[in-house]
């Protein structure tokens, strides 16, 4: 019954498959053969407006929607429609709605950004976000960082100084900090008797006949770096080790004295060296004002 | 000819879509080949300073493509706010003119790489190939231990020759080199020359000692090298803000 009501109202294309199977031949929907005629409409119109047409060793720039921009120095440039203005005008316009707080963060001290509620919740939010994307994948996301790899941004202790300008500067250019190894140097037992003075020196040791003995070579091999005192100098980054502070040596993770004392071996023979990346080529100044301010809150900043 | 012709045979379908779809292709792609713009020129003191990879880092490209590494990373920054906000400067066409084939991709499991040159320190590199959750405790990525294994680099001026047949600006002879001396400087020159490229890869290796064993060259070495000259070789702070829109 369907084949003879086919039959009669719309064309096949005359051939049969298998006898019965045939293919119809519509013609197309009214609606969809104007939405066509309307795209040919809509991509002449594009032409006109938009850079399209390759015109020997250079192309159509259309005409009727320029882009204005201002530039970072002030500058008004005004172009062609194409992405890349584009680019710089949503740049340029994002800048001018932030510059009411960036302006204000810029000229603000560091100590007024901490005191001014507004400005402190801005460049907390734009931090949170600069630090993930550029930090967090050393220092991890809450700033903890790695025993060993990376030091740990929230505690009171500093390798390079936790002023705010010690802080920014550590940013700005990067640092490498450089703890020689001593294998050549020192016997396996002078190493020993070292890294039990060095426990000692944070109240952890457990063997005061070597620590006595560790003493003067450490006068002798370690004090140029880590001073007399053994606190650490922020001219070069070496640790202070009369804190219970490990940056480096997971001391804390170690159970036993002894386990103590064969992690500082390790390092005492083969030594470490860490890079902080510097970012000033990555990052604007506003950025590292920002991030700076937010480093020194998260905790221990002096 | 009917349609009914061409619907009823394959041969004719085939050879007929083909130019149909090709059309398209060709007049999107050929012109640019003929436009000035289409590739930025990009020189400091009249020197180019997008070279081609050094033989080093090119074993390390060659690394980055036999371990999939595209299937997750792109490298292109579009111009877009969000994307310069966080990668940096969008890509220029000149970045990425020596690379075959090209790694721009569209498909970001991870982040896209193209500036991720100089970010992160070589120790960091190593540990994140190593195993990723080292460093990056909800990384999804999956660890590359076996790159630790030595790199094999003996064919490596025949890489560059297959390179340079595709116009990749290697040298062999002394005019090609002259050439390279006139186009990016003596240094670079040295560092694309095809009959040195053995002894610069091993110096390389060494003075760079990527991956913290100086005793091998490992796979590692040429990954790290590649990864940490990725979108180093433009600096952006020479030029005016709108001085690569204006090749658009
Ligand atoms: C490649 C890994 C890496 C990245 C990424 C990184 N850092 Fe560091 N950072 C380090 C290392 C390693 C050190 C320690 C350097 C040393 O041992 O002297 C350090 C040190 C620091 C210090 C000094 C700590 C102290 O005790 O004095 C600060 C502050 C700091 N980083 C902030 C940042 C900020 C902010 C960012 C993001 C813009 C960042 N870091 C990104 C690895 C990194
Ligand atoms: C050339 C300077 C220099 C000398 C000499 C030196 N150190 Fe260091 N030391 C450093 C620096 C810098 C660091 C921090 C390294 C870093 O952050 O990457 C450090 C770190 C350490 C640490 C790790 C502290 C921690 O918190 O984990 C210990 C322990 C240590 N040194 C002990 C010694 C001993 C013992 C000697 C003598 C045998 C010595 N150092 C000699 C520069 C030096
Ligand atoms: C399954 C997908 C996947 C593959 C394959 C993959 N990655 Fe990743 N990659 C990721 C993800 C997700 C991240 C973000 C988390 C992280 O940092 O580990 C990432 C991050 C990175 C980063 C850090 C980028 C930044 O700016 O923080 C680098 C560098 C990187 N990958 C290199 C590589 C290389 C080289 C390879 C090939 C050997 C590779 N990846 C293969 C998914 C992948």
């Amino acid at each position: 019954m369907s084949k003879d009501k086919t039959q009669q109202t719309v064309q096949t294309t005359g051939h049969a498959w298998d006898g019965d199977l045939q293919e119809f031949n519509n013609p197309l929907p009214s609606w969809w053969l104007w939405a066509f005629y309307a795209t040919v409409i809509f991509a002449i119109v594009y032409w006109v407006l938009y850079p399209t047409w390759p015109v020997g060793n250079t192309y159509t720039k259309g005409v009727g929607n320029d882009i204005t921009y201002t530039t970072t120095d002030g500058k008004e440039v005004t172009s062609h429609w194409n992405t890349r203005s584009l680019l710089l005008k949503d740049l340029a316009d994002a800048r001018a709605e932030q510059a009411k707080y960036v302006e204000q963060l810029k000229a603000a001290s560091y100590s007024d950004i901490a005191k001014d509620e507004e400005k402190s919740a801005f460049a907390y939010s734009m931090a949170k976000v600069l630090f993930a994307d550029n930090c967090a994948a050393c220092h991890q996301a809450g700033g903890n960082g790695v025993i060993g790899p990376y030091p740990n941004l929230l505690d009171d202790a500093w390798l390079w100084g936790g002023t705010f300008e010690k802080i920014e500067e550590t940013i700005r250019n990067g640092h490498v900090g450089n703890m020689p190894g001593f294998k050549g140097q020192l016997s396996a037992r002078e190493i020993d008797n070292l890294a039990e003075y060095v426990l000692s020196l944070s109240g952890q040791g457990s063997d005061a006949t070597k620590a006595q003995k560790g003493k003067p070579l450490f006068s002798s091999n370690c004090a140029v770096c880590h001073g007399q005192d053994a606190k650490g100098q922020i001219l070069m980054g070496s640790a202070n080790l009369t804190d219970s502070i490990w940056t480096i040596v997971n001391v804390p993770a170690a159970a036993t004295p002894e386990a103590k004392r064969a992690a500082i071996v390790n390092l005492l023979k083969t030594g470490k060296s860490r890079q902080m990346p510097a970012w000033k080529d990555r990052l604007s100044d506003t950025e590292i004002k920002i991030l700076t301010f937010y480093v020194h809150e998260l905790g221990g900043g002096q | 000819m009917k349609h009914e012709t061409i619907e009823t045979n394959v041969g004719w379908l085939i050879v007929l879509t083909l130019i149909v779809i090709s059309i398209g292709g060709l007049v999107e792609i050929v012109p640019l080949y003929f436009i000035d713009d289409t590739i930025e020129t990009v020189q400091v003191d009249g020197k180019d300073t997008i070279r081609p990879y050094t033989s080093l880092e090119l074993r390390g490209r060659d690394i980055y493509q036999r371990e999939g590494c595209y299937t997750c990373h792109s490298q292109m920054i579009r111009p877009f706010r969000d994307e310069d906000m966080r990668y940096g400067h969008y890509s220029l066409a000149a970045e990425s003119q020596f690379d075959h084939p090209f790694q721009w991709g569209s498909k970001r499991t991870g982040p896209d790489l193209a500036r991720v040159g100089k970010k992160y320190s070589n120790e960091w590199h190593v540990q994140h190939m190593m195993n990723p959750r080292d460093v990056v405790p909800q990384s999804i990525m999956p660890g590359y231990p076996w790159l630790m294994q030595s790199l094999h680099y003996k064919d490596v001026a025949d890489r560059m020759r297959a390179l340079k047949m595709v116009g990749v600006p290697y040298s062999e002879t002394q005019a090609e080199f002259d050439a390279n001396v006139e186009r990016y400087g003596k240094d670079v020159a040295d560092k694309l020359n095809i009959n040195s490229a053995m002894d610069n890869l091993i110096s390389q290796a060494q003075a760079g000692n990527y991956d913290g064993n100086k005793n091998d060259i490992t796979e590692m070495d040429a990954l790290v090298a590649y990864l940490q000259v990725l979108g180093t070789m433009v600096d952006f702070s020479k030029f005016d803000e709108g001085h690569f829109a204006e090749f658009r």
